[in-house]
């Protein structure tokens, strides 16, 4: 790791702030993705602007239909939270099978969506539940922030202070889980809105990022069952292809990922 | 640099570090508590595993800076002086390991698995709660074996206390 100056910030502004005096700065939530980045020498921030002891970054709040999980809270506080469970039981479950319990006790759903690896799972969570980025400057649509393989709509300096999930009818989450990694080889998010609107997103197979799935979401909205997606046919076009799956397989992912969380969701 | 002040296995240290270096760089290079141990440095293999503020975490991939304030406990801090830790004893009489290197993590992580489960913990749970811990011996039959059988032991020593 190249040489860096630490900050610690006990305020989202006095975080803004110390961000803007650095020359190159970079915010640190849990670190599980920065600092391996840094390790390999892909990031070399010239100040790292830690945000893991403000409070107002911490806990879940829910409100009628509104889940809210403030970006600060890490991955094990959301897995066990009572409020959680109960809204949303399929965050709960993604929570529960992403990275393995030393990264669920360090991880924040902030640095997650924040970083949007193409593999992660909780940016499939916020494109299909219609979740909003709260920020220190602004609300973002899930739609909007997820722009690409590791962009998002956030500025520089910028920070993500909260999520806002609207509470779904149903939902369920899937993933094949790559053995070493933990990552999503393919996940797949599915959602019933109260309003009977049918969401779908997939992470993990794209070549631009987590991605809505119409043609599953259509005939979902048709008949809410895993045998509704049996005909339907994924293009192999534009998938992500490595070592570990073509393209054809990852297509062929999004489909049973997608009909094991609509037998999860109920 | 900076000085970073925590309480490591009970005593309260002060070290004066880069601001880059890792919370295992400062156990392992400047206070010498070589048991924790470095094996992948990529956040996947487990054998640096420490407890923070009594969690499993892993050191190599928290600055030290990260852990100011905090309560650490190394693999050294567990026994009660002569006494092995239940989860040490337990990985003896079961032969929970070959060549040892990813020992100390398998424990810390074991002991806050027992800690997080009590006595709801089987087999296909630990082996599933253990899958940020490799053993490159493969020995995982044994270590499973040795944490079933300390969080028995733990059970005993906690209702004994």
């Amino acid at each position: 790791m190249y040489q860096t100056t630490y900050h610690r910030a006990s305020s989202v502004d006095e975080a803004a702030s110390l961000f803007a005096k650095g020359s190159e700065s970079k915010f640190l939530a849990g670190g599980q993705t920065l600092l391996p980045v840094m390790k390999q020498r892909l990031a070399s921030p010239s100040d790292v602007i830690d945000l893991g002891r403000i409070k107002e970054l911490q806990g879940v709040e829910l409100s009628g239909d509104t889940l809210t999980i403030k970006a600060g809270t890490i991955y094990y506080d959301i897995m066990t939270n009572a409020d959680v469970k109960k809204a949303i039981p399929a965050i709960a479950h993604l929570t529960s099978v992403l990275g393995d319990p030393a990264v669920r006790y360090r991880g924040t759903i902030g640095g997650s969506i924040a970083n949007n690896d193409p593999a992660a799972d909780f940016p499939a969570a916020l494109l299909a539940l219609g979740a909003t980025v709260k920020t220190n400057k602004r609300s973002i649509s899930a739609e909007d922030f997820f722009q690409g393989l590791f962009t998002t709509a956030l500025e520089d300096g910028e920070i993500i202070t909260a999520v806002s999930f609207p509470v779904p009818a149903k939902a369920g989450y899937e993933k094949m889980r790559h053995p070493a990694s933990r990552f999503a080889l393919t996940g797949v998010f599915v959602a019933q809105t109260k309003s009977g609107e049918v969401r779908v997103a997939a992470t993990g197979a794209s070549q631009s990022g987590v991605m809505r799935v119409p043609a599953i979401e259509a005939a979902l909205k048709a008949n809410w069952s895993p045998s509704a997606i049996d005909g339907v046919s994924i293009s192999a076009s534009g998938l992500l292809a490595d070592i570990h799956g073509t393209a054809e397989y990852r297509a062929n992912l999004v489909k049973v990922m997608a009909q094991r969380a609509v037998a999860a969701a109920g | 640099m900076s000085t970073v002040k925590m309480t490591v296995n009970g005593k309260a240290v002060a070290v004066d570090v880069e601001d880059r270096t890792l919370l295992v760089q400062l156990l392992r290079d400047h206070l010498n508590l070589t048991g924790t141990h470095v094996g992948c440095d990529t956040s996947q293999c487990g054998a640096c595993v420490v407890h923070m503020d009594g969690r499993a975490v892993k050191s190599c991939t928290m600055l030290a800076g990260q852990a100011d304030g905090a309560s650490i406990t190394t693999i050294e801090g567990i026994a009660k002086g002569d006494e092995l830790h239940p989860m040490q004893a337990a990985f003896r009489d079961n032969h929970g390991l070959q060549c040892g290197y990813c020992t100390p993590g398998m424990i810390m992580s074991a002991i806050d698995i027992v800690h997080r489960h009590g006595g709801q913990l089987d087999e296909a749970t630990v082996r599933t709660e253990l899958e940020g811990n490799i053993c490159r011996c493969t020995g995982y039959h044994n270590i499973v074996k040795a944490v079933l059988d300390a969080a028995g032991r733990m059970k005993v020593s906690q209702a004994a206390e």
